[in-house]
């Protein structure tokens, strides 16, 4: 812990996505709203990206800017070098951009950040510490109130050495490290924190798709409580594939024209990229975008059109990348998309309208896609995780350091989770129905309360609580000849690979039908009211004994049980 | 977590013929469960977290939630501005909002000058809740008279506002504090009773903070700079709330005049005569200060001690100077006395040099006679006599008393043998040469 933070003086928190590619700041307003706070220059998605002229130092927008003309002294995509060693990390993302090298046991950069004319080495920690820096002054200069605290937003996969590192150069920069919380978490917290969500047990998928990157997560939400059941990573998948993708369109176009390919000049490649990334970003939004380069090669000025579907056409496997990872992470889980509630995105390319469709196609109705093009009151995907992290920021704020690490210790995250739901089994004539209480993977202990309309005609009832799995059923409708319309939105011919899985998909019906599995407890409630409502409280224990208790709502006399811990 | 999940499937009825201890029979257990991590993130993460490091069970730790939650409340109600309102301040006439006690009205009687504009704006706020007339109407009160709202209204205007408000608390008489009659003084504690004098009279001051008056362990230097606040008090009360009202029509200016350079005339009389309130105040608390009659006995203990000090001091240096004065003369009659002495003794030893020296010379003198001025067994030659009296006179006239006296001493020793003598000259001369007093060769005998 640096000195100044450690003593008596308030913690002023806030909460930081330190991304790849951009790096975004938020608080909580007067109102209890995250609010994702903007820079000097206005941006809320700030560039980690930091370049040096004359000894100057740029930051953001700016520095990107720099990948141009000065791309030697630009430092960017830094963040997944941080506490690596050299033969670890992927340079690719840094083609354009200062190199890392390898200095002692970490990774660091050669570039001119002072007046002299010796290039300096500057390792990634001190990057980074230069980088967090920025940050807080610009929330510091915005919130007109010195910074000195932060929850930071890492992806699933950061080991204990990278967010060592990472606490190491927030400290140097003068901020102290609350907590680091995981990438999706803070984005269903995000979404969990509206004033107008309720409290429900879920299983949410999380696509948290990047710049450089994509990662997914299942996350089970049990009574606001979150498990990662199981995470994807895609390395090479994100949007800087999609800009390959508009760049390579582009430069065949000028080459029709021009016979160079502006891809060969260093300078060139370098526009190409910055501008077809806005590019990219501007189909996400309109329908069309336009691309205009001042002297792209050969001093020849360059200027072009393209249109979302033209677009959506190119990127069709892309696409089907992006999809395909989040069915990956379903099935690392041991689930089905039936299972899902809701499909979260997050990161910058989720801005992209074509892939939250097609997530749309995967999942079943009910199924809540949270995406700007799919979800009305869906919040801004590249502000979900520093709103999630502001959140938190918040709550803990007032804590003492200690009683954060005692929060966080292993000794209080881990916890025993239900391996099969518990519910009612409900048995009226030939037919069997359950409803769960408490769902699997809840963790415990925990605690339900659930209400049952008692018989209409009253007297007593019987509650039988036992374990339920949850089955998929298949049904296969009659094959009826059906008639596929010929003209659909999009062209058939080239991404016919999704055609073929929707055709599957209409083909049968799938649902999720409930099984009991072993009976737990039996009771009964007597002499109710016709027409009144039977209470049931289950309670779980970390040993997974049960208490139950079933009353009559507004009775007084309830039913009252323990079932025994399973002996070991 | 208690919320209560309402699930739209009829519970079947009891089967026939099931039975169980009060009603109840666990026929099963739960399937082991699977180890997981929890994120630690979210509110309800950390109502988990601290249930269990505070090893609570649920309901406990919702009782001790809920109690922090009441305790929260309750400091808030604490806090409010609540006070009765007497029958006779609903009935007020909102034209006659002069006459009002603008802090009554709004429930902040407790506080006045001391309000905050915050407090004022709560207590605003609470009264407007109750007597809004849209409020009364929905209560089913027929009643169209809304002269209360109007008061409460006036009131928080005139508070609002700093210059208004400071013209009402100049002429505020319900936060005077009538300073202590002279039977009470005499009786009552002196501090008790005049500190909210002046706390209440602080209030005018444009200098803040305003000395406190302290208890009797003061110092005198807080004292004194208490009262000289006091007697030098700069005060930021006005009349103009008291002004009779000036006609606002442009019909009668002369009358308008009149009553303007009435006002003024009125307040600058008020003026003057607080000023003279205060200032008899602040001599009579002055008066019955014990701790100034303190600091006056202590000054004047102290004054005389420092007189006594000084006389005493005086009385020292003279008896010094005396002492001085005997011990110099004394000093200045003894030197005399021993110069004298002196003196004399330097005379006599002189004298008695000189009478050694002439015997000495007389010895020197002879010596060579005796031994016949070294004339070899006859009569030595008139030249030899001369030679040998000049050398000694040569001698005599280079040596000095001591050397004479060794001389003579030596000369004595060597008798009438005339080689002795010669010796004892010779080697004299000698002496005289080496030290320099006689030059080679000017001694001819005793060469």
């Amino acid at each position: 812990m640096s000195s100044e933070t450690n003593g008596t003086a308030e913690r002023f928190a806030i909460g930081i996505s330190f991304g790849n590619s951009s790096s975004s700041i938020a608080r909580l307003n007067a109102e209890g709203k995250a609010e994702v706070i903007a820079n000097e220059e206005g941006d809320r998605q700030i560039p980690s990206v930091l370049s040096y002229i004359d000894g100057e130092e740029y930051h953001g927008t700016q520095a990107k800017a720099q990948l141009i003309r000065n791309s030697k002294n630009t430092v960017a995509y830094f963040r997944d070098y941080l506490g690596k060693d050299f033969k670890s990390i992927d340079a690719t993302p840094c083609h354009n951009s200062a190199h890392p090298q390898q200095s002692d046991s970490t990774v660091a950069f050669s570039i001119n950040d002072t007046t002299d004319e010796t290039p300096n080495t500057v390792t990634v920690s001190e990057i980074t510490t230069r980088h967090l820096r920025r940050l807080k002054q610009s929330a510091s200069d915005f919130l007109g109130k010195q910074v000195n605290a932060a929850v930071i937003t890492v992806p699933t996969d950061f080991k204990d050495a990278q967010r060592e590192a990472l606490i190491a150069s927030a400290n140097a920069a003068g901020l102290e490290v609350l907590q680091l919380i995981h990438e999706p978490v803070a984005a269903v917290l995000a979404y969990d924190a509206r004033p107008e969500a309720v409290v429900t047990d879920k299983l949410v998928v999380v696509a948290d798709l990047g710049g450089t990157r994509s990662d997914a997560a299942v996350v089970a939400c049990r009574g606001g409580m979150y498990t990662t059941l199981a995470t994807a990573h895609d390395y090479e998948l994100g949007g800087a594939t999609l800009d390959k993708i508009v760049v390579d369109h582009f430069a065949k176009e000028f080459m029709k024209k021009h016979k160079t390919d502006p891809r060969e000049n260093a300078r060139g490649l370098a526009k190409l990229k910055l501008e077809g990334e806005a590019t990219r970003k501007a189909l996400s939004l309109g329908t069309n975008a336009t691309l205009s380069i001042e002297s792209l090669a050969d001093g020849i000025d360059y200027g072009s059109t393209v249109n979302r579907t033209r677009y959506e056409l190119l990127s069709g496997k892309v696409f089907a990348q992006f999809t395909g990872l989040i069915d990956q992470v379903v099935k690392k889980a041991d689930l089905d998309v039936l299972d899902i509630d809701e499909v979260i995105f997050s990161g910058g390319t989720s801005h992209t309208p074509k892939i939250a469709q097609l997530a749309r196609n995967i999942f079943p109705e009910k199924t809540n896609i949270l995406a700007p093009s799919t979800f009305i009151g869906a919040i801004n995907p590249s502000e979900l995780a520093p709103r999630g992290a502001a959140i938190q920021a918040s709550l803990i704020q007032e804590f003492e350091k200690e009683d954060i690490e005692q929060s966080i210790h292993p000794m209080v995250t881990a916890t025993p989770h239900l391996q099969n739901a518990i519910g009612v089994e409900f048995t009226s004539g030939e037919t069997v129905d359950f409803k769960s209480l408490l769902t699997a993977e809840t963790a415990l202990p925990a605690r339900r309360l659930a209400q049952f309309p008692a018989p209409k005609e009253g007297g007593d009832v019987f509650i039988r609580v036992c374990e339920g799995v949850r089955e998929i059923k298949v049904t296969k409708p009659e094959p009826k000849p059906k008639e596929e319309k010929p003209a659909k939105t999009e062209d058939d011919e080239d991404d016919s690979d999704f055609d073929s899985d929707e055709d599957e998909e209409e083909e049968e019906t799938r649902e999720i039908v409930w099984k009991t599995e072993k009976p737990i407890a039996e009771l009964a409630v007597k002499g109710v009211k016709a027409g009144s409502k039977v209470e049931l409280m289950v309670h779980v224990n970390a040993d997974l004994g049960l208490q139950i208790t079933a009353k009559e709502v507004g009775g007084q006399s309830a039913v009252r049980g323990v079932v025994e811990a399973p002996k070991a | 977590m208690a919320t209560v999940q309402t699930i739209n499937v009829t519970l079947p009825s009891l089967p026939a013929g099931w039975s169980a201890e009060k009603d109840f029979k666990a026929v099963g257990t739960v399937s082991a469960p699977t180890q997981r991590n929890l994120e630690p993130v979210g509110p309800h993460f950390l109502a988990h977290a601290r249930r269990k490091r505070h090893h609570r069970t649920f309901s406990e730790d919702e009782r001790i939630q809920a109690q922090q939650n009441v305790k929260s409340t309750e400091d808030d109600e604490d806090d409010d501005i609540s006070e009765d309102e007497d029958a006779m301040l609903l009935a007020r006439e909102a034209k006659d909002w002069k006459s009002q006690d603008h802090y009554q009205v709004l429930g902040l009687t407790k506080y006045r000058w001391r309000a905050t504009p915050e407090q004022i704006k709560r207590a605003h706020r609470k009264k407007v809740l109750r007597h809004h007339p849209d409020k009364k109407a929905a209560l089913g009160d027929r009643d169209e008279n809304d002269n209360f709202f109007k008061c409460i209204q006036k009131a928080t205007e005139l508070l609002l506002d700093p210059v208004k408000r400071r013209q009402f608390d100049s002429v505020d008489e319900a936060a005077e504090v009538e300073p202590p009659s002279k039977k009470q003084a005499a009786k009552g504690n002196f501090f008790k009773l005049w500190r909210p004098v002046f706390v209440a009279e602080g209030r005018f001051s444009k200098n803040q903070p305003v000395p406190q008056l302290g208890d009797e362990n003061s110092t005198q230097e807080e004292v004194e700079t208490f009262y000289n606040f006091w007697y030098d008090f700069d005060s930021w009360r006005t009349f103009e709330y008291l002004d009779e009202d000036v006609p606002d029509d442009n019909e009668n200016r002369d009358q308008k005049r009149h009553m303007e350079k009435k006002n003024a005339n009125a307040r600058r009389k008020r003026k003057t005569e607080d000023t003279a309130r205060l200032r008899h105040l602040v001599d009579d608390c002055a008066a019955g200060d014990d701790r100034i009659k303190k600091f006056r006995k202590a000054a004047r203990a102290d004054k005389d001690k420092k007189r006594l000090e000084k006389e005493a001091e005086i009385k020292r240096l003279a008896e010094e100077k005396e002492a001085a004065r005997l011990a110099e003369e004394q000093a200045k009659k003894d030197a005399e006395e021993a110069a004298k002495a002196e003196r004399e003794k330097n005379k006599k030893a002189k004298e008695a040099a000189k009478n050694a020296t002439k015997k000495n010379k007389r010895v020197v003198k002879g010596s060579v006679k005796d031994v016949n001025y070294f004339g070899e067994g006859g009569e030595p030659s008139a030249a030899q006599v001369d030679s040998v009296l000049g050398d000694i006179d040569l001698v005599i006239s280079k040596v000095d008393a001591e050397e004479l006296a060794g001389l003579a001493e030596r000369l004595t020793a060597a008798g009438k043998d005339s080689a002795a003598v010669k010796t004892v000259y010779v080697e004299e001369v000698k002496r005289l040469v080496g030290a320099g007093k006689v030059k080679e060769g000017e001694a001819k005998f005793f060469a």
